[in-house]
């Protein structure tokens, strides 16, 4: 088991998500870095199914009750293990009474937690994702004890193993998308400044969305309440972009511009406030 | 049944969106919940959930398991190929509301605005069979098509913070329930007993996309039965006939 001291600025636990249920108006959920999550997992020899911590900006501080092997990647943020600093990308060995807590955040926003065997939190609708009112809570919160599933030994190999995410993972600035499927319903001269504009994150960005700072113009194109997913680039009435995330609603009437990958919400996710980027199209496949 | 013309579009990397003609329609939102019920009979492998709003169904779909252009092609020959039999047979629900002041905070000011009497306002509440256009903006939230123009009221200027669970509100030409506690913009007029959405269970909410409701006024003791009974899983749907 593995006690909470402190929650940290806003840490939850999260897997691939609720996979199934937008049907029911139920968002996803799930890791917005998915490619760190499913690396720290590897480190610790679980499946990328197993939930893990995603913790956000500012750390938890956490007792180990028992032995586990433990792995952090994601956003570097000064961890330390009983006061003394600890590696992010490699796997490490806790023991029963051990401390976990983190410092500075220095790189990234997103750093994530993986416990071998992953986190034994009660499946609702098929995932363990936090995502209030489908779950009891948001986040963790002080004194959560998290249960952790029957451990898998790591293999000998895994010892001494480390990973890393991509030199440039979190200093790319262009994000990869692709159209939307309300781009057409504009000239195509009128979003030519979605390609070679400079976007920012604003203050406004969580687990729903992420809004940008820059407008690009005002309109008055609405539709009908149509689906969206996670990645879609809103385009409001008042030229505000907004990225939708894991956490965000199932419908919308706003016009879909862009679609970000999975790969481009794991980068943004890893944005801070001000951290201005550039959207690159690639191409979509005709299916008509 | 009539064959409408579909337009197929990529959306994002493990999504299919299939667009009919943009109209608020019954008869395209019947097609779209015929081909949607055709389309889970036939368990099309790597379909994780079809979600249909509207006048658009979106397929989600396992990119491990089948590629998008494959996918595309078994949804057009399934489009191409159903014969004229209707596979879906929405139901009609009765979902009961208590107008009562304790619940319809925003009634009075509503029914002073349109200078109506309360008697008048639920009577056309109550004489509509709402049509579900599909599930959103909060899980188990329906949008319902149907309300009568009499009822139409612009939002609220200031929004609500806390809208509670089961509130039955209007807003512009909408009517409809919040599933659960919620900041929102609509006019409070009553309270539903019934829960919209039950995330422990299976099927977290009864009705789908197709479906249709009917309010029913009932007294603040007939909602208290209704919540004991709901609470005591002795609670039964009531079918419309």
């Amino acid at each position: 088991m593995i006690k909470v001291i402190s929650p940290g600025f806003y840490t939850s636990v999260q897997d691939m998500g609720r996979i199934g249920f937008r049907n029911q108006g139920v968002p996803t959920s799930g890791c917005l870095d998915s490619v760190s999550a499913n690396l720290a997992n590897l480190l610790v020899n679980n499946t990328n199914e197993c939930a893990l911590l995603e913790i956000t900006m500012f750390g938890p501080k956490l007792k180990f009750l028992q032995s586990y092997a433990i792995a952090i990647v994601g956003a570097y943020m000064e961890p330390k293990l009983n006061e003394k600093v600890i590696a992010n990308n490699c796997l490490i060995q806790v023991n029963a009474n051990d401390v976990l807590s983190f410092g500075k955040l220095k790189k990234g926003v997103r750093a994530y937690l993986a416990i071998g065997g992953g986190i034994d939190s009660s499946k609702i609708l098929s995932s363990r994702s936090q995502f209030y009112p489908i779950t009891t809570n948001a986040k963790i919160e002080k004194n959560d004890c998290l249960t952790v599933q029957v451990k898998r030994n790591p293999t000998n190999q895994l010892m001494n193993a480390s990973v890393a995410n991509k030199v440039d993972f979190y200093d790319k600035n262009k994000i990869q998308v692709s159209k939307g499927p309300d781009f057409e319903i504009f000239e195509k001269e009128d979003l030519a400044q979605l390609f070679n504009k400079k976007f920012s994150v604003s203050n406004n960005n969580d687990r729903m969305g992420y809004q940008l700072n820059e407008l690009l113009f005002r309109h008055s194109k609405s539709l009908i309440t149509s689906p969206v997913i996670p990645g879609t680039v809103q385009f409001l009435p008042n030229g505000k972009l907004v990225v939708l995330m894991k956490d965000g609603q199932t419908t919308g009437g706003y016009p879909r511009i862009l679609q970000l990958t999975e790969l481009s919400i794991a980068i943004l996710a890893q944005k801070k406030v001000g951290d201005e980027f550039y959207f690159e199209l690639t191409p979509t496949i005709n299916l008509t | 049944m009539a064959r409408f013309k579909i337009i197929f579009k990529e959306y994002g990397e493990s999504a299919i969106l299939l667009e009919w003609p943009k109209k608020i329609d019954e008869s395209i939102l019947a097609d779209i919940c015929n081909y949607s019920e055709i389309l889970n009979a036939k368990n099309i492998k790597g379909i994780t959930d079809i979600n249909v709003v509207y006048a658009s169904m979106l397929v989600n779909f396992n990119n491990q398991i089948i590629k998008a252009s494959e996918l595309v092609d078994v949804l057009k020959a399934v489009y191409q190929n159903k014969d004229s039999i209707t596979f879906f047979k929405g139901k009609t629900i009765q979902i009961p509301v208590c107008y009562n002041d304790e619940f319809g905070q925003d009634l009075n000011t509503f029914l002073q605005q349109k200078n109506m009497r309360k008697s008048e306002f639920i009577a056309l509440h109550c004489k509509t069979t709402y049509t579900v256009y599909g599930i959103g903006f909060l899980p188990g939230f329906l949008y319902l098509g149907g309300l009568h123009k009499k009822l139409f009221i612009p939002r609220k200027t200031t929004p609500n913070l806390k809208v509670l669970k089961g509130s039955v509100a209007i807003g512009g030409e909408q009517t409809g329930i919040y599933p659960q506690n919620s900041p929102g913009g609509w006019h409070i007029v009553g309270s539903t007993p019934l829960n919209l959405f039950n995330a422990n269970s299976k099927l977290p909410t009864f009705l789908k996309a197709g479906d249709k409701v009917r309010f029913k006024s009932i007294s603040k003791a007939e909602y208290d039965l209704i919540r004991i009974q709901i609470t005591s899983n002795n609670y039964q749907f009531k079918e419309v006939v």
